[in-house]
């Protein structure tokens, strides 16, 4: 018996460390190995620098372009464009689908437009923005709030659409005013519908970013990767892609804090 | 034993000769409802005195719910002859808490005035969840819940407090405690009570008065006056013709009741 069980702790506890290690170890070894491949054939000449850059070279160039300045400046513009799209893009669709999810007149004047907008790929129209607007800031700020505006609408426009008539009644009859029933049921039961299209809002809006500094950029992340295509420097084009990357995963964050606070009641959160 | 029940039966509405209460805080007269071709209540006279009891019983599909949307104000009465007061409460079936307002803010939704948190403080104390004030809806168990609809219609101080099926979703030893608490609340508020059930025993054990609803119509009542507790003694034969209203003038519908087959029996 004493034996049996010594045997099956010692099984398990070697069962456990291969776990482990496959689980920790494993998610990190197939990447490193990649990066590890990837600078021995830069140092062997197998690829050459202007293919692309060693991730010695690209980490480098990282620690320079940050002390410089150059890096942070050029990614505040960038940061400021997507900043200033959104708030008009989702204002815009906030009011938008308030407006035809609250009336059935602002429903029938809204909705069709808004269902012909969404047809329209909004990377189509850069030209028609660069002739309307130039290729200063405008078409830039404008192409990223046109692009936020359709899914903060339709998730909005939907989720109050989606209200739970049982609540209403209910809240109907305690004899909340019909403005008080909208702030109380209609608009909080939206919420969670309205975060869906707001997650979906930053990351078009990034995607749109990065097309839309191409467009005659004098700064911003766009910027930099466009010079640094005229000279050659696959390295800072490398810096910036991981910048795109991490602007993408903090607008994630955002929209998963913001979440986690304003959803607190759902049981899967609360039970966190 | 029937003298003791003050025993009255309606063949029809129109034969409604009960005792006229003064001043009644609700008041039906020849109130009739359709949707399209379909007459849902038909030419009902209603008086609920102000802290009276009554259940209402009924199949599905005899009207219930359509009169208790109409006596809580969701439903438009156009031209009818419908009075109730304003100061009206429901519970419902489904507790119908916004899952976002923790549960003292669901009690005092919509109230007005000050210290509205003591208010619904006090309420919740009342139906015993004192300890529950801050926890979120989606937490509570289903006599938790039904008891936060209890204390937010109370809090409202009605004269009116329509219960639509409150207890029909709990389990049974929870469903008698919700009676205690009901008849205990309706003791200490005194409103007038219409609890909307298709349970019989449900009926007896809480009502001062008993009314059969079929095809929209009242087809029976009972007077109960034996005080509660002590019905155990009536509600046999009590039940007993009461499940005869329910379901005896069935015959010629699509589905065979029972009474038909016990008669054949006979």
């Amino acid at each position: 018996m004493t034996v049996l069980t010594a045997d099956r702790r010692g099984h398990a506890h070697g069962g456990v460390q291969k776990f482990s290690l496959a689980r920790f170890g494993g998610r990190w070894l197939s990447p490193v190995l990649l990066l590890l491949l990837w600078e021995l054939g830069s140092r062997s000449g197998l690829i050459p620098e202007r293919t692309l850059a060693a991730p010695s070279a690209v980490i480098g160039t990282l620690v320079e372009m940050l002390l410089s300045g150059e890096l942070p400046s050029n990614l505040l513009v960038s940061f400021a464009r997507v900043a200033v799209g959104l708030l008009i893009g989702v204002g815009l669709g906030l009011a938008l689908g308030l407006v035809a999810g609250l009336s059935r007149t602002g429903e029938l004047a809204v909705d069709p437009l808004m269902q012909i907008k969404r047809t329209i790929p909004v990377l189509a129209l850069t030209p028609l923005f660069i002739v309307w607007f130039g290729i200063g800031e405008t078409p830039k700020i404008a192409l990223i709030a046109f692009a936020a505006v359709f899914p903060v609408y339709l998730n909005l426009y939907s989720g109050i659409r989606g209200v739970d008539l049982r609540l209403l009644d209910a809240a109907k009859s305690f004899g909340l005013s019909r403005w008080e029933q909208i702030w109380h049921v209609v608009l909080p039961s939206a919420l969670p519908s309205l975060l869906v299209g707001l997650r979906y809002a930053l990351s078009v809006a990034i995607l749109v970013l990065v097309v839309a500094e191409q467009i005659n950029a004098s700064a911003g992340l766009g910027y930099l990767i466009n010079n640094a295509r005229d000279f050659m420097r696959t390295d800072i084009i490398v810096v910036c892609l991981m910048v795109y990357a991490i602007l993408g995963l903090g607008a994630d964050w955002l929209v998963r804090t913001v979440e986690a606070r304003a959803l607190i009641w759902r049981p899967s959160i609360v039970e966190q | 034993m029937d003298a003791r029940l003050g025993f009255t039966a309606l063949q029809s509405a129109a034969g409604h000769s009960d005792i006229p209460h003064p001043e009644p805080v609700v008041r039906l007269r020849d109130f009739t409802r359709r949707f399209g071709p379909n007459t849902i209540i038909d030419g009902l006279d209603l008086d609920i005195a102000p802290g009276e009891f009554i259940a209402l019983l009924g199949r599905s599909g005899s009207g219930k719910t359509t009169l208790l949307r109409t006596l809580a104000g969701l439903d438009e009465v156009r031209g009818q002859d419908v009075e109730v007061p304003d100061s009206r409460a429901v519970v419902f079936q489904d507790a119908r808490l916004l899952p976002w307002k923790p549960v003292w803010k669901n009690v005092a939704l919509g109230l007005k005035g000050d210290r509205v948190r003591d208010r619904s403080e006090a309420a919740l104390k009342e139906v015993g969840l004192g300890h529950r004030l801050d926890a979120w809806p989606l937490t509570l168990s289903g006599g938790e819940a039904q008891r936060v609809a209890l204390a937010r219609a109370l809090v409202r101080e009605p004269k009116l407090l329509l219960l639509d099926e409150p207890f029909a979703a709990l389990d049974a030893l929870t469903r008698y405690r919700m009676h205690d608490l009901v008849l205990s609340l309706w003791r200490a508020h005194r409103p007038a009570v219409l609890i909307v059930t298709h349970d019989v025993e449900e009926a007896i054990a809480l009502a001062d008065r008993v009314l059969v609803l079929d095809k929209g119509r009242i087809v029976a009542q009972e007077r109960i006056t034996v005080p509660r507790g002590e019905r155990s003694a009536i509600s046999g034969r009590l039940r007993e013709k009461l499940l005869s209203y329910l379901g005896g003038e069935d015959h010629g519908e699509g589905v065979v009741p029972f009474a038909p087959i016990a008669e054949a029996a006979e």
